[in-house]
């Protein structure tokens, strides 16, 4: 059983005792403790069930490496599915659950897959459930998903804040270990502004778990003194619980700091992303132990050697009473050593390898410790737990030469530098034969904007495994990342570590080497979604021979832990099986982030209100307390009606309709886009991006008019108001504000660099409030200040004046066909302006209108409406705007494109009225039918809606359409199929419904 | 081939899975091919299948510079729709996805396609508008879909939030037969039934040059050495360019990285694909139980095939505010795909300047869900020179304006 120490344990306070429950059963454990250990020191070595066989499993590693102890940690909207428990500091009051078992962890229905092992090899599931046809969605594929899936589902309403951090460094060194703290300590000595960060809670990595010894004293010592000097350096920012999640270009570096999920409820974030740009990025990430490759190497109580010695060390955890230890390297000696030291039994030390003949391995015999040379492990014996282990020939086929009983099985293979950051950003590695694994190729580093590497390798990460050597490497990286700054060089001397010589490794893949097939599926490689070595040679069997091939047929390193145990080991085996070298198979793709991030975390602050933030009008409040019914229209929300008392939508509409075009209606058209264009080549530059003629406009007048794109469709409208011989002010729609702007910048910065105009963007600076109606002159001259006759302000003029104090822009334009007067004024004063048209204007009737009876009012007068008439595939030219296209200009944008044969087609379909036979409403969208059908046996069409609306004015519907050669067919009656496929009639008529000689507006 | 069904797994369980054969032949080069088809992605090995199928040629080799399948076919959202507004579009979508609906059976390989239903949100009135177009426009193509209320969004995708602050959800586009599949099997099966019927799949195999004699195709020069064909078909997606620069002549394509990510793996909780175009993103849920996530493309041409962070933050900020459980899942991986962009966002399939040499490109973002559709169209266009799939995505659509614009109804990514 594993059990707490009763000393030891160098990151535990045990004078701080906390509560938590693991499946409901209380627990205690210590300050300082991560949920794994809590857990094997009350006896909890089963953590979880894997992905598809449901085994049951125990913890593995120590680190973020971990693919079996996953639970779900909290409740409520707080839960969150595949925590690992390894990672995940213990607090009071924690609770946890085990996953993808049922009902219990203990009996878990689903691991009768795991009785049919034999029937679900890699890839099953390509090969069968085929027939019925809808048996896999209705049968087959529900049962996959049920068993998969691993966490429960979360819930909805996160209380927990999360916020981004922008940040900038000239190196930023990853990983707190030692060659992390040696690096900053160089780059720090040498002037460079240098970010330290370290995933745990932790600072120092591994060395003060393995005994290192630095500058005389125990590396504990040094990491306390170093991190006192490096805390000294104003220049030198130390960060803990922060973790390297990704490498992008150009030195942006996403880091991920867990603010507070080890004292969740208090102040502040939860998470905190750190979106930082950096000169150089030093990843000193060190290393993860492999696990070796033998029959039963997934029971609980199997765990890798080093987390082994980190339990016992770190937590004063003894993970099982009797340990085996079976390795193909001198590390894993380190183990037996700590495991003694803490007074419990080593049974023996497999070592894979002929002879043992290194400095460690000598002192773990003279420790009295049985070790065993050119063995391996044919078998782990047990079930849900280890009960034993059988020993064989490590070069033979398995046969059993003796069984030894254990409880734990510490295993290791080797150890593999932590590259992933290094290769986000397309840094390459290279195959170190000596020590059997990738590490970073220094020749083919990521390169920055100026082709020169920006990510430095060091320690561990870089393949120096030993100390000393660790440490020489990282002072050397932390002096060239500050120099090649155009830092000084200064002290760059790496600490010294006492050094154990180790010897070799020898490369063991599969344990023992001629294991047969019967052995091999129950080798497993991805402990998560189990996948075993006999799968990987499944693969390669079937031609799954690229590295991603076998790793998608097999889902090996697809879990949530991303092969970091798995990888290498599976590619070694898939080598193998393929005859080839394991450089030569190459690597799968690491991608960003490290470990998993929150969701919650990359979208930071942008939630609820502030998820792209709403902009408001200076009426805005008016309409939120005079019923207005908003719809989002581009960044804002317009009021689409005001509903007066028990008014429906349709009936609210109708009202305002009438009242404008009996009375006097008030519209808030602050949204519409205001760019104002000003230069001396204004005008020259207008004549392009404008299909009319702008330069000839005379100031104090307003012109209508259409901007097409280059191929000539039509992209935006609006009235152009020139303001004096420099200066054009151009309405744009209110979608179209900032896409307009970035429209006439993209040609003014990429094409017409050398022509002298700016554009600005005032559309927030006025409000603008359009007075409509018969009685709208009335009500202006009532308010007094200016002329607004029509003589003074003639449809289609503009001029400035004051209107009851207010300083104010009037445009007599009119979208409605009424007399109407468009009324900017500063944005400060608009509210005002808005309240004292609305007190004055009872006295003619006046109401507020919204966006629908502007829509209405506009079609009734047959004006096109941008989104509705036009989709990105029509021209000016569909829509009979000819009039609006100046014939004299050389050349404006789209002119070109709308020369192109398909758009001088006279098949065309173009703009016309609709009139329902029996006066309903068109859907909207609907499309005319014609005879027959496409040679892909659609059915033919000859025209569709664009516009629909039940006009109040008329007393019917009205619409809008494109039909082929409509305006040639007026009064012919086409039929507009609903899509319950029955058919309305219509007639093609003028578009022009309502006032068509213009008799209102312009009075 | 051996077949593979429920039978052959029990079979070759009792022998621990030894006697199953390669998926696909590994076979060198011959000197000469009917047709060579560049690039072993789901539309190239669907094109060679469908050659072989419906016009019997089969002394064809389909080259790969990488390993089969690895390019856009490995890296999509696996999307599978149909719903699209113009006619030349709804046409090919919908018969690839037909194709869909029966390949598993005919290439004996499951590719899992799971028609769970599909709905666009519309989340503003001029998306409502819009859907209703397509909507009416659908019915006449003979691809079934509907506007559906916002209550029956809620109804089909519980975890959807349909009252948001900011877009609250209006309706729906709702295509009940389309959905998902695995994406790599699509191209391991074409594979595999292209290999039955004789055709070479030459993987690690680049084409560095194109042979042409008399304004004509001849072969090409590979990393294999030079092969000999009487037709040549370019299925290459991002990299359409070099190898058109190759063959003499250019194409308005532009290549980005469009970005896509996965959650970690939760129990079942959404049966349907969503996808949101007002907040630029879509979701749906593998059957290993991963949210997969699609996002926008980059705003700057590269064919680096990387994931960058600063569209993800938007994409994965509105998936939040739509499914607010996704706020405490986290991000196991981020991933990008060259897309091949035209200008009016549909494909290209098309005779080129160069004789007897074809091309299929431009899916940009929108390609696995037509790789059977494209591969028949495509086919049949290399078989007999016209196809009325392929009739409107000519290259002469750029000089004459002929546009199909999609983009229309679907301003992102779809």
């Amino acid at each position: 059983m594993s059990t707490r120490l009763q000393t030891g344990g160098r990151l535990i306070d045990r004078n701080q005792r906390l509560s938590f429950t693991f499946n409901g059963t209380p627990m205690t454990g210590f300050a300082g403790d991560t949920l794994a250990a809590a857990l094997l020191g009350n006896d909890q070595m089963l953590m979880g069930r894997s992905f598809k066989y449901h085994r049951p499993r125990g913890v593995v590693a120590a680190g973020p490496e971990e693919p079996n102890a996953l639970v779900g940690l909290g409740q409520g909207p707080r839960f969150e599915p595949n925590q690992r428990a390894t990672t995940t500091e213990l607090f009071d009051g924690l609770s946890a659950i085990s996953q993808n078992h049922w009902p219990s962890l203990n009996f878990d229905i689903g691991a009768v897959n795991n009785h049919l092992s034999k029937f679900f090899p890699a890839g099953f599931y390509y090969k069968t459930f085929m027939y019925p046809r809808a048996a896999w969605k209705h049968l087959f594929e529900p049962i996959v998903r049920h068993s998969a899936g691993l966490g429960k589902v979360t819930q909805p309403g996160d209380p927990d804040r999360y916020e981004h951090f922008y940040a900038f460094y000239d190196v930023v060194v990853i990983g707190g270990g030692v060659a992390g703290l040696q690096a900053a300590l160089a780059a720090g000595h040498a002037g460079a502004k240098v970010l330290v960060m370290e995933q745990s809670a932790h600072w120092g990595g591994r060395a003060p778990v393995d005994g290192v010894e630095i500058d005389g004293k125990p590396a504990e010592d040094w990491v306390s003194a170093t991190l006192q000097a490096l805390e000294d350096m104003e220049n030198v920012t130390l960060r803990s619980r922060l973790m390297g999640a990704g490498v992008y270009d150009h030195g942006y570096l996403l880091a991920y700091e867990r603010v507070s999920d080890h004292r969740p409820g208090t102040a502040g974030p939860r998470h905190r992303l750190w979106r930082i740009r950096a000169g150089r990025i030093i990843t000193a990430t060190g290393a993860i132990e492999r696990p070796l490759s033998f029959a039963g190497n997934d029971l609980p109580g199997v765990m890798l050697a080093s987390a082994v010695r980190d339990y016992v060390v770190n937590w004063a955890i003894s993970p099982g009473d009797r340990t085996v230890i079976v390795t193909n390297n001198d590390d894993a000696y380190r183990t037996a050593l700590a495991l003694q030291m803490a007074g419990l039994i080593v049974a023996a030390v497999i070592d894979a390898r002929p002879t043992a003949t290194g400095a460690l391995p000598q002192a773990v015999r003279d420790a009295g410790i049985r070790v065993e040379t050119g063995r391996g492990i044919a078998k782990v014996k047990g079930r849900a737990r280890v009960e034993g282990v059988a020993l064989c020939a490590q070069a033979g086929e398995g046969a059993v030469l003796e069984e030894i009983p254990c409880d734990v099985v510490a295993m290791s293979g080797g150890w593999s530098p932590v590259v992933h950051l290094w290769s986000h950003c397309g840094g390459k590695l290279t195959w170190d034969a000596a020590q059997a694994h990738f590490r970073p190729d220094p020749d083919r580093a990521p390169a920055d904007q100026d082709g020169a590497p920006f990510v430095i390798a060091a320690g561990a990460a870089n393949g120096h495994l030993q100390a000393a050597d660790t440490l020489r490497d990282a002072a050397a990286a932390g002096q060239n990342a500050a120099v090649a700054l155009g830092r000084d060089p200064a002290d760059g001397t790496a600490a010294r570590a006492n050094a154990v010589a180790e010897e070799p490794l020898l490369p063991v893949w599969i344990m023992p080497q001629g294991a047969g097939p019967d052995l091999r599926s129950k080798m497993w490689l991805d402990y998560q979604n189990d996948v075993k070595v006999s799968d990987v040679q499944l693969a390669a069997r079937e031609g799954y021979e690229s590295v991603e091939h076998t790793k998608r047929y097999t889902t090996l390193g697809m879990a949530t832990d991303q092969g970091k145990l798995s990888n290498i080991n599976g590619l070694a085996v898939l080598s193998d099986a393929l005859g080839s070298d394991i450089p030569q198979v190459g690597t799968t793709t690491f991608r960003p982030p490290y470990t998993p991030i929150s969701m919650a975390a990359i979208a930071g602050e942008a939630r609820g209100d502030t998820f792209l933030p709403l902009r408001r009008t200076p009426m805005q409040d008016w309409h939120d307390a005079n019923g207005a019914d908003f719809e989002p229209v581009g960044h804002w929300q317009r009021p689409y009606t005001f509903r007066r008392g028990g008014e429906d939508r349709a009936a609210a509409v109708k009202r305002e309709i009438t009242n404008t075009r009996t009375n006097v209606g008030l519209l808030d058209a602050s949204t519409l886009g205001k760019l104002v264009v000003k230069g001396p080549d204004a005008g020259k530059f207008l004549d392009m991006m404008y299909t009319n003629m702008m330069s000839t406009l005379k100031p104090g007048r307003c012109r209508y008019g259409l901007m097409c794109d280059e191929n000539g469709f039509l992209i935006d409208d609006g009235v152009v108001a020139r303001l004096d011989d420099d200066t054009f002010l151009c309405h744009t729609t209110t979608g179209g504000a900032d896409r307009i702007h970035a429209h006439m910048e993209d040609w003014l910065q990429c094409e017409w660099w050398d022509w002298q105009v700016y554009v600005a963007n005032l559309t927030e600076q006025y409000a603008q409030i359009a007075v409509v109606g018969p009685k709208a002159r009335a009500l202006l001259e009532n308010l007094g200040g200016m002329d607004v006759s029509a003589e003074a302000l003639p449809f289609m003029g503009w001029a400035d004046g004051t209107l009851a104090g207010h300083p104010v822009r009037i445009y007599r334009i009119s979208f409605s066909g009424e007399l109407s007067y468009e009324i900017a004024v500063p944005a400060g004063q608009g509210r005002a302006l808005w309240d004292t048209l609305l007190a004055v204007g009872t006295q003619f009737g006046i109401m507020p209108y919204g966006t629908e009876a502007l829509h209405v009012m506009r079609a009734e007068k047959g004006f096109i409406m941008i989104g509705d008439e036009t989709d990105g595939t029509i021209i000016p030219q569909d829509l009979g705007l000819d009039w609006a296209i100046s014939k004299k200009k050389d050349d404006y944008l789209g002119k070109r494109g709308q020369a192109r044969s398909h758009m001088t087609d006279p098949d065309r379909w173009k703009l016309v009225g609709l009139e329902t036979l029996d006066g309903g409403v068109l859907p909207d969208g609907a499309y005319a039918v014609a005879p027959g059908s496409n040679a892909n046996g659609q059915r033919k069409t000859q025209g569709r809606v664009t516009s629909t609306y039940y006009s109040p004015t008329l007393g019917r519907g009205i619409a809008m359409g494109l039909v082929h050669k409509g305006p040639d067919r007026m009064g012919e009656e086409l039929e507009f199929a609903r899509t319950d496929g029955t058919m309305m009639r219509a007639r093609i008529v003028d578009p022009v419904f309502y006032d068509k000689d213009g008799e209102k507006q312009n009075v | 081939m051996k077949r593979y069904s429920a039978f052959a797994i029990a079979r070759e369980a009792a022998r621990n899975h030894i006697g199953w054969g390669r998926a696909w032949a590994k076979r060198p080069p011959k000197k000469r091919y009917d047709v060579i088809i560049v690039g072993a992605g789901g539309h190239g090995l669907a094109t060679a299948y469908y050659l072989g199928r419906n016009f019997g040629i089969t002394n064809v080799a389909i080259l790969e510079k990488g390993w089969l399948g690895g390019g856009n076919t490995g890296r999509n959202t696996t999307i599978i729709r149909s719903n699209y507004l113009q006619d030349p579009s709804a046409a090919i979508y919908e018969k690839a996805r037909s194709l869909y609906e029966t390949m598993s059976q005919d290439l004996n390989y499951n590719v899992m396609f799971s028609p769970r239903g599909l709905m666009m949100l519309a989340q503003t009135e001029h998306e409502v508008r819009g859907y209703e177009r397509t909507a009416h426009a659908n019915a006449l193509q003979g691809v079934e879909t509907e506007f559906i209320s916002a209550r029956r969004v809620k109804e089909l995708c519980p975890i959807i939030n349909i009252d948001g602050p900011r877009y609250p959800v209006l309706g729906a586009l709702w295509q009940a037969r389309g959905g998902t599949a695995r994406h790599d099997a699509v191209a391991w099966g074409y594979a595999r039934a292209c290999s039955d019927m004789g055709m070479d799949i030459l993987q690690q195999c680049e084409v560095t040059g194109v042979r042409q004699a008399d304004g004509k195709v001849t072969g090409v020069d590979t990393t294999l050495g030079e092969i000999g064909c009487d037709k040549l078909g370019i299925v290459v997606a991002g990299h359409s360019g070099v190898l058109a620069g190759m063959a003499g002549f250019r194409l308005p394509i532009e290549s980005v990285a469009l970005q896509a990510l996965v959650s970690e793996p939760i129990k079942p909780c959404m049966d349907v694909v969503v996808m949101a175009n007002t907040v630029h993103g879509y979701m749906s849920q593998s059957d290993k139980g991963e949210m997969v996530i699609g996002g926008s493309a980059d705003g700057y041409n590269n064919y680096t095939q990387r994931g960058s962070f600063h569209h993800l933050e938007h994409t994965v900020s509105a998936l939040i505010e739509t499914f607010p459980i996704m706020s405490r899942l986290k991000m196991l991986r981020q991933w990008g795909g060259i897309v091949d962009m035209t200008g009016d966002r549909s494909p290209i399939l098309s005779a080129t300047p160069l004789g007897n040499c074809f091309i299929n490109c431009g899916w940009g973002t929108g390609g696995f869900k037509a790789i059977p559709g494209s591969g028949w169209g495509f086919a049949e266009l290399m078989a007999k020179g016209q196809s009325p799939l392929c009739d409107a995505f000519g290259l002469n659509r750029f000089t004459e304006g002929r546009f199909v614009d999609e983009s229309v109804a679907a301003g992102v990514a779809h």
